[in-house]
């Protein structure tokens, strides 16, 4: 099955893919009359010119990390979770709810507690799609998707009976005890006495997320269950005759899905707003999709995916804060980066392909003559 | 209620439902050919915006019509092009295609009116006018029938009209013809087709044309015939509620209807009641947004009969085995 060397099947590949995203994505730009060189330069100077612009695209990779990971597992057992909207929505409701039920004294006591609270809301909203899957056989994409609205619904409602203080007009949850409040890396830097700007949220969640990814790895290529779980997602004839339980890799799969995109509320809810408003995911459960798919499923992969959409998105608020480009074009971007690396890669990877496979006849021609 | 409230949510249940049904049946093209379709939303929203931009500038809402679904139709060959040409995942496929939707409207409508991301509001043949039956004014004072004749029959847009008539039609087409035969054989069995010497990228590609047709329609209707315009997210996940009926009615286009006009009332009571209060407890609004996707679930379980979708739908077709 090797068509081609190992660095072209996860570099080369993936970066054509990107350069053409990239080049779609400023022909777009001169589209509606305005200079990609320019714009990319604000965007550089934005999001990686100062340790400010540096916070916010940590603060964002964070989210991304988190969403990549929860898409990047199930993929791994061929599963579809394309519910990590809905499941960092509950999520952001676990933390919330933890975080409001004791008045915390100190950030090491209630970070635990989150984290336990927003991995079992987002798992719980996973476990039942995954549920209908295994058992009813009920496809996971469709009801994943359904399970998006029917969290958004549920966090409006709740925000508005019952979450939020009596006599308060927005709709969101009373502000979290200060004890909640995690150190953030202006802080944690401090402490080394590295200066960091204070104003971006980027918080601990940012090692939450490195340690996951190293999880992630651990439990995938190290363990017996990431064997399964892998083997199941190759092929699930083979994985079911060698005693792999269909319905116990689905449901542990998907646990573990939802339970990484719960955790993105630690970050977002916990430690940037400090209590749970309306829309606190903000797109990041359908960003975790194109994470996964340019970071291939692989942890370091998801890393640097992670990093570059955090990129996109803060180079992109400031873009459109210094020109009249909106904000958007980064879902245009993102959505090029999708189609590209994800549904078109054969279009990338056929001559890519062919090109290495002619090389390596040609070398098999040479000594023969 | 009394029965002048109840015409009302009726008639607003028929306009709500008109766009979930064209969509609906677009993706029941597609789908019964084997070619999922999470795309729906996007493919609406873009015709949405370029059919009230060309209705605009035009003053034409005909011509607005044609370039909705031109946009439509783009996104259409480009859901093609990864699923059926290059064999690429249909699902994901989708997914980009609403994200580009949802960037590229705004991004192009600010460039083009500069007006925070939406088109001037639309007004006279920017818009499609009502078409008033025969005796509608004349018939009101007869009890019962005249308001119901008046209200709820007469007075919606062509396109109303257009997107019922596509229920028997497409009954037909799907069920009654050669082409129909083929294009649900090619989401059931694509090996037995391709055997028979029909064209089975031909016949997706067909279908996924069709879908994207009856899309840009549904976009249409939303910003020249429901609003005058378009505004940023404007489709508010009826590409996904249109998903759902698709499933509700298990990929027959009468049921389609059926499903698609109950989604629709449930809108038109979400619209008009807020709050349901049925004595004994309250209805939140909320819930009335989230009941479609939940009776979908339900459907989907198979607790209440079993939805089984198209064989090989999702399965991009190999030639070699």
């Amino acid at each position: 099955m090797d068509k081609m060397p190992r660095w072209a099947d996860v570099l080369l590949v993936p970066l054509i893919s990107l350069l053409l995203a990239a080049i779609l994505s400023a022909l777009v730009i001169l589209a509606i009359g305005e200079n990609p060189v320019e714009a990319l330069g604000y965007m550089v100077e934005g999001a990686l010119g100062s340790t400010y612009g540096w916070g916010y695209t940590l603060y964002y990779a964070t989210n991304f990390i988190f969403t990549g990971l929860a898409v990047a597992i199930a993929f791994h057992a061929s599963l579809f979770n394309i519910g990590g909207e809905g499941q960092a929505t509950l999520g952001g409701l676990g933390v919330a709810l933890v975080c409001l039920a004791l008045p915390w004294p100190h950030w090491t006591l209630a970070l635990p507690a989150a984290v336990i609270g927003g991995a079992a809301f987002g798992a719980f909203w996973a476990a039942i799609p995954a549920y209908l899957q295994a058992k009813r056989g009920s496809h996971i994409v469709i009801t994943t998707i359904m399970f998006n609205y029917i969290a958004f619904a549920l966090i409006i409602y709740l925000l508005n009976n019952g979450l939020k203080p009596v006599g308060q007009m927005e709709s969101s949850s009373a502000r979290f005890p200060e004890g909640a409040a995690l150190p953030t890396l202006h802080e944690m830097l401090a402490v080394v006495g590295i200066p960091f700007s204070k104003a971006p949220p980027v918080n601990i969640s940012l090692f939450l997320a490195l340690a996951a990814a190293w999880g992630v790895w651990l439990l995938l290529w190290r363990t017996p269950l990431g064997f399964e779980i892998r083997a199941f997602g190759k092929s699930e004839p083979a994985g079911r005759y060698a005693g792999i339980s269909p319905t116990k890799i689905i449901m542990i799969t998907m646990l573990i899905s939802g339970g990484l995109a719960g955790l993105m509320a630690i970050n977002t809810v916990m430690g940037e707003a400090e209590r749970l408003v309306n829309n606190s995911v903000q797109n990041a459960g359908f960003i975790g999709i194109a994470v996964a798919l340019m970071g291939r499923s692989h942890p370091v992969g998801i890393l640097i995916a992670g990093l570059l959409f955090g990129f996109l998105v803060q180079g992109g608020a400031e873009l459109a804060f210094w020109t009249s480009i909106p904000t958007e074009l980064i879902i245009v971007i993102q959505a090029l980066v999708i189609l590209f690396t994800g549904a078109l890669d054969n279009m990338v990877r056929m001559p890519v392909e062919a090109l290495f496979s002619r090389r390596r006849l040609a070398a098999k021609a040479m000594p023969a003559e | 209620m009394d029965y002048a409230t109840l015409l009302q949510v009726l008639d607003s249940t028929v306009r709500l439902a008109t766009p979930l049904l064209l969509a609906c049946l677009a993706g029941l093209y597609s789908e019964r050919a084997g070619i999922f379709d999470i795309g729906l939303e996007g493919k609406m929203l873009a015709a949405a915006f370029l059919s009230a931009a060309v209705a605009f500038v035009t003053g034409s809402v005909w011509l607005g019509l044609l370039a909705g679904i031109a946009a439509s139709m783009i996104l259409s060959i480009i859901h093609g092009l990864a699923s059926i040409t290059f064999r690429g995942n249909q699902l994901i496929s989708g997914v980009a295609i609403n994200f580009l939707a949802s960037g590229l409207t705004v991004l192009v409508a600010q460039a083009w009116f500069a007006q925070g991301g939406r088109t001037p509001s639309l007004s006279g043949a920017g818009r499609f006018s009502p078409w008033e039956w025969p005796f509608a004014e004349a018939i009101i004072p007869v009890p019962v029938v005249g308001p119901l004749y008046n209200e709820l029959i007469s007075g919606h847009t062509a396109i109303v009209y257009l997107a019922l008539a596509m229920v028997p039609i497409s009954w037909y087409v799907l069920f009654r013809t050669r082409f129909g035969l083929r294009l649900r054989a090619v989401g059931e069995n694509p090996a037995a087709v391709d055997t028979a010497g029909v064209s089975v990228v031909g016949l997706r590609f067909a279908a996924v044309a069709i879908c994207g047709v009856l899309c840009g329609v549904a976009g249409a209707y939303l910003a020249t015939s429901l609003q005058a315009g378009f505004v940023k997210e404007m489709t508010a996940g009826r590409g996904y509620i249109a998903l759902a009926a698709l499933i509700f009615a298990k990929w027959r286009p009468w049921y389609a209807l059926y499903a698609c006009l109950l989604f629709g009332f449930l809108q038109a009571i979400a619209l008009r009641f807020q709050n349901l209060d049925l004595g004994l407890f309250t209805v939140p609004v909320e819930f009335m947004d989230a009941l479609p996707y939940i009776l979908t679930v339900v459907i989907l379980a198979g607790f209440v009969g079993k939805a089984i979708p198209p064989r090989a739908g999702g399965e991009p077709y190999v030639k070699e085995r």
